[in-house]
């Protein structure tokens, strides 16, 4: 590219090289312009309300826009929402949710995408395509048919209740994308194991933890949406002892909502969590939804 | 993959390892789903027992008065988001995209800011962007004010007018993230010989763009498409969480998702009613469902994609 520009550059009059030169720079800073534009859009609003989530009252409303000082800052938003809501209990209803779905996810995922992947029975297309439909259709569309379920189950008000539908609604893609991984692991490999009298189960054990990319692609990409999921938990488990942090925050919100402190920290305490996972796997996350939708 | 070398025993294994999967999909998607669709045929009455009513159901929901007129603003809302949407968030993802694709040492850094809001909850997001524009904070206001355009200010949620669209942007600066990172991936898996060539020819970067890069990525650009349509279709929680499920300000901001929700639940005034929920969620359904069989068929059929 260089040596193409350099001789159209040196071709032209010299009189047009200035103008050139500074439409080559406007060109070349543009992208990043724009870049950092939307960069900054995407971070401003976190970082307001992070920000004066540690200022009081009047300086939120009064200079919205600095730091907080000597003066303003104040961690009475987080004396409050920590007082007056179980964040501890939505935090640890969360984690026990979406750890739960997340590992039952990839242990049963893999085993039906060794399965598919594996062994050639009657029906394995069929198989393959029935779970992969799932993928396709959202699981919310067959919410009362869920809730009528649960209620038969006495699965109402119950983490359990939530794990598996999160279960299900992760398992058409997960099996879609660990079969075509398994299916890329040598024969050779599986076929000496059973020569030496090894069972298919332990083959499956020794499949798994060469598809680990996979793995960890999927693990990231399902959790973010059980973590972050609204609707779930405000249908089957609304209750103050299994509500999920995020239907906690909604509805911390709903009732302190003229408490701009509190709902400040509570935000920023909401984020805290998801952001600091971000972070540190971003890079590892973005390459999976690359590698994950391209398949 | 050769058949099982004569194991006379019945492969029981196999059965082991599909059996979780198969039977957690079935009973908790498949089967609600069949059955949703099925109430949607029925009646309930207060002791839950079943009649069945056939289409009855859905002629009341095209017709009577009760349901009609919320039913179709709600799916002419979720049009609006989705048309917001195919074109500002995809626009805009597709730009950042290329600028991210020529190159640029700060590239990972940008991808993982604007990728953040996306890895938020639509709860905090919602919530943020109620503060933000709230007209007693006076964020936005000042904002504007500090670039002489604060005429242009007004309460956009509160209003009947803009909520809408208020509320497809706000959910458009969430998602831009994901569609931003596939059309990044098809873009950079194009050969850099043939963007050479078209060089070499004389094209510019516009031309280049357009003429080469653009058709290249079109079954990314389908891709991003059908899973906006799904994804918004099915959406819920960011209009609920700024707006209740009642989607004021006066319905405007009701979308298929949240009438959904309001049927099956019922509202302070209305009673929910499973039978009309399940008929709602029939048609969200076969509404989803044309569209990814058009996609399926008529896209993907058209479209050839290159192998690079």
């Amino acid at each position: 590219m260089a040596a193409t520009d350099q001789s159209i550059a040196m071709g032209k009059s010299r009189e047009a090289s200035f103008s050139y030169r500074l439409r080559r720079f406007i060109g070349r800073m543009l992208p990043h312009l724009v870049l950092i534009g939307y960069a900054l859009l995407a971070l401003f609003p976190i970082y307001m309300i992070v920000m004066n989530s540690f200022k009081i009252k009047k300086a939120i409303f009064a200079a919205p826009f600095q730091l907080p000082n000597a003066q303003t800052f104040s961690l009475i938003g987080y004396e409050t929402v920590l007082a007056r809501a179980n964040f501890f209990t939505y935090f640890m209803n969360s984690m026990i949710v979406t750890i739960s779905a997340l590992v039952l996810t990839l242990l049963i995922g893999s085993m039906a995408a060794f399965a598919l992947s594996e062994y050639d029975f009657r029906g394995n297309a069929f198989l393959g395509l029935y779970l992969a439909i799932g993928i396709m259709i959202p699981i919310r569309l067959g919410t009362v048919g869920i809730l009528i379920l649960m209620k038969n189950l006495g699965l109402v008000n119950n983490l359990l209740g939530l794990i598996l539908v999160y279960i299900a609604q992760a398992l058409p893609l997960t099996v879609f994308i660990l079969t075509q991984f398994m299916r890329q692991v040598p024969k050779e490999l599986k076929d000496a194991a059973r020569i030496d009298g090894a069972s298919e189960y332990r083959i499956f054990g020794l499949v798994v933890p060469l598809v680990r990319p996979a793995l960890g692609a999927i693990g990231i990409f399902t959790m973010i949406p059980i973590w972050n999921d609204l609707w779930f938990p405000l249908i089957l488990a609304p209750s103050s002892k299994t509500a999920t942090i995020t239907l906690g925050v909604q509805q911390f919100l709903g009732q302190f909502v003229s408490d701009w402190n509190a709902v400040l920290s509570s935000l920023t305490m909401a984020m805290v969590p998801i952001l600091l996972f971000y972070l540190i796997f971003s890079k590892q996350m973005i390459r999976s939804i690359t590698s994950g939708a391209l398949k | 993959m050769q058949k099982k070398m004569a194991r006379r025993p019945f492969p029981i294994h196999i059965l082991v390892f599909l059996a979780p999967a198969v039977v957690i999909y079935t009973l908790f998607m498949v089967y609600p789903l069949v059955n949703s669709l099925r109430l949607s045929f029925f009646s309930l009455n207060q002791q839950n027992q079943e009649t069945f009513v056939g289409l009855k159901n859905y002629i009341t929901l095209f017709t009577d008065s009760n349901f009609a007129p919320h039913f179709w603003n709600a799916l002419k809302n979720n049009v609006v988001f989705f048309l917001v949407h195919m074109v500002v968030q995809n626009s805009i993802a597709l730009l950042l995209a290329a600028l991210l694709a020529s190159g640029g040492r700060a590239r990972q850094f940008y991808r993982s800011v604007i990728f953040m809001p996306t890895v938020l909850s639509v709860v905090i997001i919602g919530f943020t962007w109620q503060l933000i524009l709230n007209p007693l904070w006076g964020v936005a206001e000042s904002m504007l004010k500090a670039i002489h355009l604060s005429f242009l200010f007004k309460p956009w949620l509160g209003l009947a007018s803009t909520a809408l669209v208020t509320v497809s942007l706000i959910s458009v600066w969430q998602f831009v993230g994901i569609p931003m990172i596939l059309f990044f991936t098809a873009l950079i898996g194009i050969p850099e010989e043939l963007i050479e060539a078209a060089r070499v020819d004389g094209a510019t970067g516009w031309g280049i763009f357009w003429r080469i890069k653009f058709p290249l990525i079109l079954p990314t650009v389908g891709i991003v498409a059908i899973l906006t349509f799904v994804g918004n279709f099915n959406a819920f929680d960011l209009i609920y969480t700024m707006k209740g499920a009642l989607a004021g300000p006066d319905f405007s901001t009701d979308i298929m998702g949240t009438f959904f929700y309001r049927t099956f639940f019922g509202q302070q005034l209305q009673l929910g009613n499973p039978a009309m929920g399940a008929t709602v969620a029939a048609m969200m359904f076969l509404i989803i469902l044309s569209g990814v069989l058009l996609y399926m068929f008529v896209w993907q059929r058209r479209i050839q994609t290159v192998e690079m």
